[in-house]
Order: C-alpha cells, then sequence, then structure tokens
C-alpha cells in the first residue's frame, strides 16, 4: 500500500517534470470554448438589432441616402464584392438586398472590414460561413470610407 | 522488504532519468556547445529571422531567400531561369524577361547578389545579380520581391566580375571573365593575343527602369575575374581581378597559371565621367537587349540597343591602373575604411593587401614598373600595404566585421582564417566543412558590417547530411563571430551552386513589403476588373478569355466554341485584395506551366489545345475549404465546326 501511493507520486513527478502541465492547461483552455459555443442562442439571427459585429466600427450614423455616395459605393461594390454577390440572388455569399432589414449598420460594415476574425467570433457570421459552404467572406482590404460607401448604395437596393 | 523497496526505489529513478533525456550525459559528449548553438540560432514559431539572407542559386538561376539565424528558406525568387512554380518565363507578361541578342534564353549561371547601397551602407531597396553565362544583370525589387529589369552585356563572355556596386548605386560593374573579339568577329582561336579583348562595363543602376550600358573600358584579352567598388576615400574607384596575364587560350589550368603575378585593374570610374563628358567616348555598334517588367500593367517589355559608348585606355590617361598582385588572384575586397584592397591569390598561400593612399602616391610619383596598351603598372613595393601570412591554401574571398577584422576562406583548405586589418596578425581559423568558396558577412562588403554572423558557402557536401544519391545541396555553415572566436552554430542546405550572397537586418526590408498589387493600380492591358466585363472573345483563331479569380471559383467556368487550331490566351485577372492569397491556373495538355498570380494582378497563360474534347482546368495554389472546387471545364471542337463561343457561370451567360 505504502509501495503503491509511493510509486503514484513519483509517477506524478516524472509527469510535471517532464513537462506534462502545459498539455493540461490547454485542455482546460480548450474546454472553455466549448462551454462558450454551447451557451449560445440556437438561433444567432435572433436579436440580430443587438448585434454590432466585431470590428472597428461601433455606431453608424444613417441619415437620408445621399444618391453621390451612393454611385461611388455602387462603383465599388462592382469592382470589388460582384465575384461573390449578386444583387437579385444568393450567389457565393447572400444577395445583399434589404441587408439592414436583418443587420444593423454596424454589423454590416465590421463585416466588410474585418471577415476573418468576424467568421470566427461572431454568431451570425459563422452561421453565414456554413451556409455558404465554407466559402470565407473575402478580406478586400476595404478602408473605413469605402466600406461606409458600399453601405449607401446597398440602401439603395 | 527493505531490500525490494530500495531496488524499486533505483528502478523508479532510472526510469525517471530515461524519461527526462539523460540530462547528465549531455556534457561528457559534448552536447551542452551544441545545445548552446542550437539556441543561438532557434527562432521559435511564429517569430522573424533577425536578417534577411540572400543566396545566389548558382546554376539554378534564381536567387534564394533565407532568414538568419534559423536558416530558413523563405522564397525563391526567380531570376534567369524559368520556374514552373510561379510561372515566370512561361507566361505572356514575364517571357520578354528572358529575351536576349540570341533569343529567348530561359536559364543562367546566377553568381554574385549584391545589394544596393546609399552612402555606402545596404538600404534594402533592391538587389541586383549577375547572369554569367549569357552575360545579364538583373534587378530585383524588394518591396515584392520580384525580379523587375534584366539588362545584356555585350562584348562580353562570362559577366563574372559582377555586379559589385558603387557606393549610392550609381552603377554596377560587369567585367568579362572571358575575353572575346570587341566586336564579336569570326577569327582563329589561336589568333587570341591579337583579336581578343576585354570589357569592363558600367550600369547605370540608380534608377528602376532605366538600366544602360553607361560606357565600356576596352581592356587588354585577360580573364577580369572578380571585383569591388571603392568606399569612404576610395569612393570614384573600382577593382578587378584578373589572371591569364598570359593570354592563353587553351588547357588554361596550367597555361594562364605561368606568371608568378597577375593584376588587380583599378579604374577610376570618376575620371571616365569626366572623359565621357569631354566626348573621349567612341560609339561602337552593338546588340543588346534591355528588359523591364512594369509593376502597373504587370507585364515585361524588351527594348533592343545598337550601340555603346567606349573608352581607350591609351587615350584617357589615368582611368585605369594595374596593381601587381600573386598568384593568380580571385576575390579581391575593399575594407570598410576604402583604404585596404585585399587581393586573393588563389596559387598562392599568402594575401596581399594593397593601400589606397600609397596607391594615390604611387601614381603621382609615376611610380611604373611598365604599361600594357596603355595601362600604367604600379611597382608593387609602392602600393602594398602588407601581407598576411595565414599558412592556409588557396585563399579566395575576404569580408569585415566592422570592429577591424577581416575574414578569408580558403578553399583548398576548407577553413575561414580571421585575421587583423592593419597588423596582418591571424587570429583565429575554423574548418569548413568542406572546400569553401565565398563567405557573407551581412553588410560585410560595405562601409557598416552588422559583424555578428558569418556564413561559410561550400561546394562540397558530402557526409554532412543524409546521403541523396550521387549529388547532394550545398552547403551553407552559419558562424557565430561575435566573440574572439569563431564557433560554427548550424549547417543548413542551399539550392543549386550558391556563389555568394548578402545579407540586411529584416526590419530594414520588412517595413517596405508589399502585400498586395492594388486592383485600382491595375493597368494590364487585358485587366477584368470588374464582374461585368468578363468574356470570351474570338479574332480569327486567336482566341482571349478574360477570366477573374476569388475564393473559390473562377468567372466563366464553362467555355464553348473553343476549336483546334486556336491560339488561346488566357488573361486572368486575380481579384482578392487579401496578402498571401494567389490564386492558380493550370489546364490538361497546355504545353505550359501554371499561372500564379498575386492578389490584384493580370497574367496570361497561351493554349494552343491539339485535340476535340472536354479539358478541365482548375486552381493549383489551395485557397480555401473550396479550393478542390474552384475549377471549370473548356470544350475544345474540331477544326471547322460550328460552335459558337460561349461562356457561363452557374448557369448565367
Amino acid at each position: 500500500m505504502k509501495i503503491n501511493s509511493l510509486i503514484a507520486l513519483v509517477l506524478m513527478l516524472i509527469i510535471s517534470a517532464c513537462g506534462g502541465d502545459s498539455n493540461h492547461q490547454k485542455s482546460e483552455e480548450s474546454s472553455g470554448e466549448v462551454q462558450s459555443m454551447i451557451s449560445e442562442p440556437e438561433d444567432p439571427m435572433e436579436n440580430w438589432q443587438d448585434n454590432k459585429g466585431i470590428g472597428p466600427v461601433s455606431s453608424v450614423e444613417l441619415g437620408e441616402i445621399d444618391p453621390e455616395i451612393a454611385a461611388e459605393g455602387q462603383k465599388l461594390y462592382e469592382e470589388l464584392c460582384t465575384a461573390c454577390h449578386k444583387v437579385n440572388k444568393k450567389f457565393i455569399g447572400p444577395s445583399p438586398k434589404g441587408l439592414l432589414d436583418r443587420r444593423t449598420p454596424e454589423w454590416a460594415m465590421n463585416m466588410m472590414l474585418n471577415p476573418e476574425e468576424m467568421i470566427q467570433k461572431d454568431p451570425i457570421a459563422k452561421q453565414l460561413l456554413i451556409e455558404a459552404n465554407g466559402a470565407p467572406m473575402a478580406n478586400q482590404n476595404l478602408t473605413r470610407d469605402q466600406a461606409r460607401k458600399i453601405l449607401e448604395y446597398i440602401r439603395t437596393l | 522488504m527493505k531490500n525490494t523497496f530500495s531496488i524499486l526505489l533505483s528502478f523508479i529513478f532510472l526510469i525517471f532519468l530515461a524519461a527526462c533525456g539523460n540530462s547528465g550525459d549531455k556534457k561528457d559528449s559534448g552536447m551542452m556547445n551544441t545545445g548552446d548553438a542550437a539556441q543561438k540560432v532557434y527562432v521559435a514559431p511564429g517569430e522573424y529571422d533577425e536578417f534577411y539572407a540572400f543566396m545566389s542559386g548558382g546554376f539554378s538561376g534564381q536567387i534564394s531567400v533565407y532568414g538568419l539565424p534559423s536558416g530558413r528558406l523563405l522564397k525563391v525568387i526567380p531570376v534567369f531561369s524559368q520556374d514552373a512554380e510561379k510561372g515566370y518565363g512561361y507566361n505572356e507578361e514575364t517571357k520578354p524577361m528572358l529575351n536576349t541578342s540570341y533569343g529567348f534564353v530561359p536559364w543562367d549561371d546566377a553568381h554574385h547578389p549584391e545589394l544596393s547601397q546609399t552612402d555606402g551602407v545596404p538600404d534594402g531597396r533592391w538587389i541586383f545579380i549577375n547572369g554569367n553565362n549569357t552575360p545579364r544583370i538583373a534587378r530585383v525589387d524588394l518591396t515584392t520581391f520580384e525580379t523587375t529589369e534584366i539588362i545584356e552585356i555585350p562584348n562580353s563572355g562570362g559577366n563574372h566580375s559582377s555586379p559589385f556596386i558603387t557606393e549610392n548605386s550609381e552603377y554596377v560593374v560587369a567585367g568579362t571573365r572571358f575575353s572575346v573579339p570587341f566586336p564579336q568577329k569570326d577569327v582563329p582561336i589561336d589568333s587570341y593575343k591579337e583579336n581578343f579583348k576585354g570589357a569592363l562595363t558600367y550600369i547605370k543602376a540608380d534608377e528602376p527602369g532605366n538600366m544602360d550600358v553607361s560606357f565600356q573600358i576596352l581592356v587588354p584579352g585577360y580573364d577580369y575575374d572578380l571585383a569591388h567598388s571603392g568606399k569612404g576615400k576610395s569612393h570614384g574607384w573600382t577593382f578587378f581581378t584578373t589572371y591569364n596575364t598570359e593570354e592563353s587560350h587553351t588547357l588554361k589550368e596550367v597555361n594562364a597559371s605561368q606568371n608568378d603575378k597577375d593584376f588587380i585593374a583599378a579604374v577610376n570610374w570618376k575620371k571616365a565621367e569626366e572623359y565621357l563628358e569631354q566626348g573621349k567616348g567612341k560609339k561602337m555598334p552593338s546588340d543588346y537587349i534591355h528588359n523591364y517588367y512594369d509593376e502597373e500593367t504587370h507585364t515585361a517589355t524588351s527594348t533592343e540597343k545598337k550601340e555603346v559608348t567606349v573608352l581607350i585606355p591609351s587615350e584617357c590617361p589615368g582611368l585605369i591602373y594595374y596593381l601587381p598582385t600573386p598568384k593568380s588572384p580571385h576575390g579581391v575586397d575593399v575594407d570598410p575604411t576604402g583604404e585596404y584592397i585585399v587581393g586573393n591569390g588563389k596559387l598562392s598561400a599568402d594575401l596581399t593587401v594593397h593601400s589606397f593612399s600609397k596607391m594615390l602616391t604611387a601614381i603621382e610619383n609615376e611610380e611604373f614598373e611598365g604599361e600594357v596598351d596603355g595601362i600604367p603598372i604600379l611597382k608593387l613595393d609602392a602600393v602594398s600595404a602588407g601581407t598576411v601570412s595565414s599558412g592556409g591554401l588557396g585563399p579566395l574571398h575576404t569580408e569585415f566585421d566592422g570592429k577591424g577584422n577581416a575574414y578569408t576562406t580558403f578553399f583548398i583548405s576548407s577553413e575561414v582564417v580571421k585575421w587583423k586589418l592593419g597588423t596582418w596578425e591571424v587570429l583565429d581559423r575554423a574548418p569548413c566543412y568542406y572546400s569553401v568558396g565565398h563567405l557573407m558577412i551581412p553588410g560585410g562588403d560595405s562601409k557598416s558590417p552588422w559583424g555578428k554572423y558569418l556564413v561559410a558557402l561550400n561546394k562540397i557536401t558530402k557526409d554532412r547530411y543524409l546521403p541523396t544519391g550521387p549529388e547532394m545541396n550545398h552547403s551553407a555553415q552559419l558562424y557565430d563571430i561575435s566573440g574572439d572566436k569563431m564557433e560554427l552554430i548550424l549547417d543548413f542546405p542551399t539550392i543549386g551552386e550558391p556563389h555568394y550572397a548578402q545579407a540586411i537586418p529584416a526590419d530594414i526590408v520588412m517595413e517596405n513589403s508589399k502585400k498586395i498589387y492594388p486592383i485600382e493600380e491595375n493597368k494590364h492591358p487585358h485587366a477584368v476588373k470588374n464582374e461585368k466585363d468578363v468574356r470570351v472573345e474570338r479574332d480569327g483563331n486567336v482566341v482571349r478569355v478574360y477570366l477573374t479569380s476569388i475564393r473559390s471559383h473562377f468567372n466563366p467556368d464553362n467555355i464553348e466554341g473553343i476549336k483546334v487550331g486556336d491560339k488561346v490566351y488566357f488573361h486572368l485577372t486575380n481579384l482578392e485584395q487579401d496578402w498571401d492569397t494567389p490564386h492558380g491556373l493550370s489546364i490538361m495538355g497546355a504545353r505550359n506551366a501554371e499561372l500564379l498570380v498575386m492578389p490584384g494582378q493580370t497574367e496570361t497563360l497561351v493554349w494552343e489545345p491539339q485535340k476535340a474534347g472536354i479539358y478541365p482546368f482548375y486552381c493549383t495554389d489551395f485557397c480555401s475549404a473550396l479550393h478542390q472546387e474552384m475549377q471549370g471545364y473548356i470544350r475544345v471542337s474540331p477544326k471547322g465546326a460550328d460552335v459558337p463561343i460561349k461562356w457561363s457561370l452557374d448557369g448565367e451567360e
């Protein structure tokens, strides 16, 4: 009995001396992640009005649609977005039509500006990635100003 | 019971030792030193190296980029050879880069990379390299790590003493290793002494897109082997080593090694500029080609040149002098102060060091021992600063650490010897494995070396790595030179036969690194910058496919109406604007390579379909979870079929 517990003690010593500890810590971290995934609501699209997304944009003020800015946005949209987004149908990604009826303007701009982090962390973006068969939104390196112009164009659709 | 217990205890103790890697043994087997070395070269995953090292790929024709101290291969930059991995020299945009006056030459022997300098210090803007075989010099832009310019060197054979740069990147030089008739003509080879001449060429290098042969100096028909430009007090001068002052043309191994002394040619290029201004340059007909890759059109163009300006030494006193140097000198290296010119006599055991100041005095006092073709030969005693008696065999090259020390490679005795400038005393020697050629210290041929590491570039690798058949990659060895003694800390294999290398602190290059080509700046004549413009056009038997790519599809991906006998140009624009997201394009049966198109770039692949049928095409560069699905089909109909041109994506035409 005494010997057995001694063996156990020494074994533990071996494990800790040989760096088993860090592995242990890591598995704790990842189980934490699993936990947070489980606690997400079943439908991430619910309460979309509270979701501003993750990224540089925390508030957007929308006034009357500015046709000049929208025209500039259309040009950018056609050059940088139409490879994956068509106005009249879901293509690789969703149609932008009626975007602000289902997403906040902040969310929309953060998705344009920070797609990598959004598809990893934002519940709506994660759901959309699944719907796009795992095709990630391409980061087109837009400036904040360009993203705002594209948003203005989308409002006209 | 007590006995069993202690046996068990010692048993457990043994397991404990074994499980933890026998650290007790390390000291005895010398493993502690290895551990220290490993720590010195260890760059943790995700961390960056301290230096970029650029090594010539030798007969691979390329430059390979390594991180130091880790020895990690970061990139292979295609320069003088076609590179199927990147489509370089295969796609329509880069084919012109390999044009020469002989036509398309898809290979060369790349020898000496040389970083651009400002005030004698590497500035990280460009790196130049010579093509030895079909004489050429290339410029690589270090914002993109792409070859952007190549100029051919006329009237030369074996562009070896090249492209050693001047202090402010005014010129790169190109001395001919093999003398040839100047201009070329059909003569008996045994009329060498009468008909063969050397050319020392100065290429204007300070303005991208405008590399040009500024002037050539017509010199006796020796072999001009290596060079270095002066710096500091010797700025304005270039030094070239020569061998074959015997002017032999056969069995040179013996016949070019008869004379006890050959020369270092000292060229006053500032004086050359004066003579050119005075109109002393002679225009001579000549054929050579200049190629330039424009980053906005993503396309290279070739320009033919028909003339060079030549200076004749006998008509230009003070332009060039010969410094006698024993014996068949190979490397010529100028120390950071610009005072000492080190000649490595490869058939000698000693190094001959000339003094620049003594040379100027000797010129002033006309201390000459003779003259060849109007070039005065200075007296050795009048210019010599000292001799390093090393006891090694076959000295080749010298670099400097900026702390008053020089390091010379000895090819035959396979070692690096450290010695002191001024006292010529040998301080240390370290063996190399094996047959070391060049060596490199970051900035080691500039005014301000970063004298922390030394890389030995070895020709023979046997016994160092796992055998890979009769041929093995050449070997680079990294030494820590921060202490009094050199310490070997890493071996790593290199590509081709690396001749020389250059290195520069990573942050100088990194901060200017480009990540994408902005799509709005794309001025390629066949770019598609808007999905609305994708199309297929026929003009006779020429078909142009205007194609786009983005993760994870091509547009269009169904193409019909191509016929056997057509010449099909695929103009692919990569619409991505994200770092490190190139897309490839490859077509079954195409007698070509793939395209690899950088974000925002347009490239063109030519395809001449041979047989009717359906041909898949796909992206070669794994780009997303749906990379596998990034594909399309082309229908090829027989010659004369009436299938109309048609294209679509997702059924939309």
